[in-house]
């Protein structure tokens, strides 16, 4: 049986997907050259603008700035130290050329926020008052919203869907490389979108809850990246057969245990340390154990992976809990203060920028620490790592391998590329950016915008050059089938729930919690989850894609009766695709370049000496996988 | 439960066009009891903890309970949004209470302009790597390269 829902045509010629930072970046660039240039902007999003994306809840820094021109309280970079900074993280292997495209543009992203509203930290000469090296600190509870306004004032609230959730991207009838359309569902309403557009820029965030989070009860929720980041951006690119690069780099963030509240102005604005529970500093205990890995384990900062890779080394041997000696780094920042009367007003700022930190950004945690009574200037807090998520944005650098800007590219990754536009993918008129776009880590949130604002761009460029005579084809035939696809999980409902006294149990379907509490097993016991201190190797993997494969025959029939369970149902679909290509890229490395990530008991050590790209490739004409090797380049010694 | 509503105090957005929480949520949590008129949480283990609903709620008859399996009774975290500010109250389990108060914005709300006072886009710029505003925001004087 058909779902009968009423079926909207929306013709445009670049279309946005996901208002969240990268989204919103990517509104207010497209926009602006859409003017002359005489094109359509449309955004999508399944929530509403104001709080959608990662940056929902607000920040309590800036980490990407550069301070090109001297606007930092220190810290005045070049792009190239900002490539140099991004790629130590992530232990040697990025793109040089798309980091460096960010770097440049970044600053200009700052300094629009700040004329927008956002209250940035300023000292007494007003210079921006850095957290660390890269990062400037906000008052940022309403980060998001700011930037969302910013983005409806440059589009127009005409432009601008939300409750609509995207499932699919439909390629041109003519050309299976070349994105022509999408479609998805409101979720408020019975309607049936269906997008027609030049290009289409994928921003819908990185992927969580693709592994078993530690909690599993109503903290379910609380992942350290956002819940509703459902891989949606990665599944969509891989379905329309783009080339996805380090799929196998996920992001574990080892934050404040259980309610994930940030460490970052911990470690760099109040200049804390961490030890295991007797006291020790297990950066310089260990610093033996982590030259297993140089040239890396010798670079400043040193790799998130190899702080990990220390921590874990500690639980092992039964020294956790790992504590966060917050006491001691309050205490001495309030000593540096002489005087009595003004060192207790510096403890009161102190306290209330601990707080606001936790406030802006992480409410939870500050629900748990007043739960347990901890004041962060009397007792440390335990800290631990998360389950692992995807998150191209942040250290972490799965996504599409996209084309670079002409002037910084190496000639060697032209040829991937059907066209040379900026961010598009392998595939032709399909950009993407912020979490989408691979191998360019430590965009964080105003990298993400400013990546958007690339994208969109080189958006605008394509769809009035290539696509000057283009007219995006899609039959009515094909939108009946697309339509009766996407309410698939409603007509199966409606057919079987007759079958059982309780709709919850029925042998004939799956409903969409339980199909995730599936993946979510799979990929903890066999891909190396937080269950078994994130080791995996190849027999594993092989079987977890066993596995996977019965999923996926079951996910034609996922049950859904709300419209809020087809988005979960559609959700969990597209997290599943992020798993599969997430083992296969796994598979596919033959090494452990990022221990505290992952660790292939199967391949321990680091293979330096054949550094280089693994990506992953689904061939939609012909259901198989391919795995497509890409040379490391740097640009910058 | 993660974020709950205070039946007292919630009015289900009557006067408004659309019920608030319903509107704002990220996850497509919120959701309206049409009977009763009130809204509730519809799946509290998918629930982020980020007080979009918090804040927005007209009434404050919204208000969050840690997440039970690891966060004890009897703390609370309660904020009150203005325009430019917001105020938040933290009760510990013990009685203690702590309040702070941030700026959250600098500008009035629906006061941003994005393209006013900047150039106008000209179509032969589009193949240039410069981007809106650039490269006067960037307050260097030309885009580096390499």
């Amino acid at each position: 049986m058909a779902y009968e829902a009423e079926i909207k045509i929306v013709e445009t010629d670049v279309l946005i997907l996901g208002g969240g930072m990268s989204g919103c970046g990517a509104a207010v660039e497209a926009a602006y050259w859409a003017k002359p240039l005489g094109l359509k902007v449309t955004l999508v999003d399944k929530a509403a603008l104001d709080r959608a994306g990662a940056v929902a809840m607000g920040l309590s820094a800036i980490n990407t700035y550069l301070g090109m021109s001297g606007r930092g309280t220190y810290g005045q970079w070049t792009p190239a130290d900002f490539v140099r900074y991004a790629r130590t993280d992530l232990m040697g292997l990025l793109r040089d050329d798309l980091i460096f495209d960010v770097g440049r543009h970044v600053d200009g992203t700052v300094h629009l926020f700040e004329e927008w509203g956002l209250p940035m930290w300023k000292d007494e000469n007003g210079k921006y008052i850095r957290e660390g090296p890269w990062q400037i600190m906000i008052n940022g509870e309403s980060y998001k919203v700011i930037v969302a306004e910013a983005a409806k004032n440059a589009l127009g609230l005409e432009n601008i869907y939300e409750r609509v959730c995207i499932s699919h991207l439909i390629p041109d009838p003519n050309d299976a490389n070349r994105v022509c359309g999408a479609v998805g569902f409101s979720v408020r309403e019975d309607k049936f979108y269906v997008f027609k557009a030049k290009a289409i820029i994928c921003a819908m965030g990185g992927a969580v809850h693709v592994f078993r989070p530690r909690s599993q009860g109503e903290g379910l929720g609380r992942s350290w990246y956002a819940p509703w980041n459902a891989g949606t951006t990665y599944a969509l690119m891989m379905q329309m057969g783009a080339e996805m690069t380090q799929m196998d780099v996920r992001f574990i963030p080892a934050r404040y245990k259980d309610a994930y509240g940030p460490v970052g102005a911990w470690f760099l604005l109040f200049k804390s340390k961490a030890t295991n529970a007797f006291g020790e500093e297990y950066m310089v205990t260990r610093k033996e154990e982590l030259s297993k890995f140089e040239p890396y384990a010798s670079m400043k900062p040193l790799p998130t992976c190899l702080r990990n890779h220390a921590m874990m080394i500690e639980i092992k041997e039964g020294k956790a809990p790992i504590l966060m000696r917050t006491p001691e780094a309050i205490a001495a920042l309030a000593e540096s203060v002489p005087d009595e009367k003004e060192r207790a007003k510096k403890f009161k700022e102190l306290e209330a920028e601990a707080w606001e930190d936790f406030l802006d950004m992480t409410i939870s945690q500050a629900i748990l620490w007043a739960a347990e009574n901890i004041e962060p200037e009397k007792e440390p807090s335990e800290i631990m790592p998360s389950e692992p998520v995807f998150i191209g944005s942040h250290s972490g650098s799965a996504g599409a391998w996209v084309c670079g800007p002409s002037d910084l590219m190496p000639a060697e990754y032209k040829d991937a590329f059907p066209a040379q536009y900026n961010r598009m993918t392998t595939v032709l008129g399909l950009f993407t950016c912020g979490d989408g776009a691979g191998a360019s880590s430590h965009k964080f949130s105003s990298g993400s915008f400013t990546e958007g604002r690339i994208a969109a761009k080189a958006a605008c460029r394509f769809a009035s050059e290539v696509c000057a005579d283009y007219k995006p084809e899609i039959s009515e035939d094909q939108v009946m089938k697309y339509r009766e696809e996407v309410y698939k999980p409603f007509a199966i409902f409606e057919q079987f729930k007759g079958a059982t006294t309780d709709p919850d149990i029925n042998p004939n379907y799956i409903r969409p919690h339980m199909f995730m509490f599936r993946l979510q097993k799979i990929m903890d016991e066999y891909a190396g989850g937080w269950a078994n201190g994130y080791v995996t190797s190849d027999k594993m993997l092989e079987r977890g894609l066993l596995k996977i494969q019965f999923l996926k025959e079951d996910s034609e029939k996922l049950a859904a009766e709300t419209l809020h369970e087809l988005q979960r149902a559609w959700e969990n679909v597209h997290r599943m695709w992020m798993a599969e290509a997430h083992l296969r890229g796994l598979l596919a490395k033959k090494e452990t370049r990022y221990p505290g990530y992952y660790y292939k008991a199967d391949y321990p050590d680091l293979d330096e000496a054949n550094k280089k790209f693994t990506n992953v490739r689904f061939n939609p004409q012909s259901g198989e996988w391919e795995v497509i090797e890409r040379p490391f380049i740097a640009l910058v010694d | 439960m993660p974020s709950f509503v205070n039946p007292e105090k919630c009015d289900g957005c009557k006067a408004l066009d659309k019920t608030a929480c319903q509107y704002i949520c990220p996850n497509d949590l919120m959701v309206l009891d049409k009977e009763i008129e009130k809204a509730y949480n519809q799946e509290p283990d998918m629930c982020w903890e980020c007080y979009s609903c918090v804040k927005i709620c007209p009434q404050q008859a919204i208000e969050v309970s840690g997440y039970k399996d690891f966060v004890p009774l009897g703390a609370s975290v309660i904020p009150m949004r203005g325009t430019d500010a917001i105020m938040w109250t933290v009760k510990f389990r013990n009685g203690m209470v702590k309040r702070f108060k941030f700026p959250i914005r600098t500008t009035p709300e629906g006061s941003i302009r994005v393209f006013e006072g900047k150039p106008d886009a000209k179509a032969e710029d589009i193949t240039n790597e410069l981007l809106f505003g650039e490269p006067d925001i960037l307050e260097v004087e030309q885009l580096p390269t390499l």
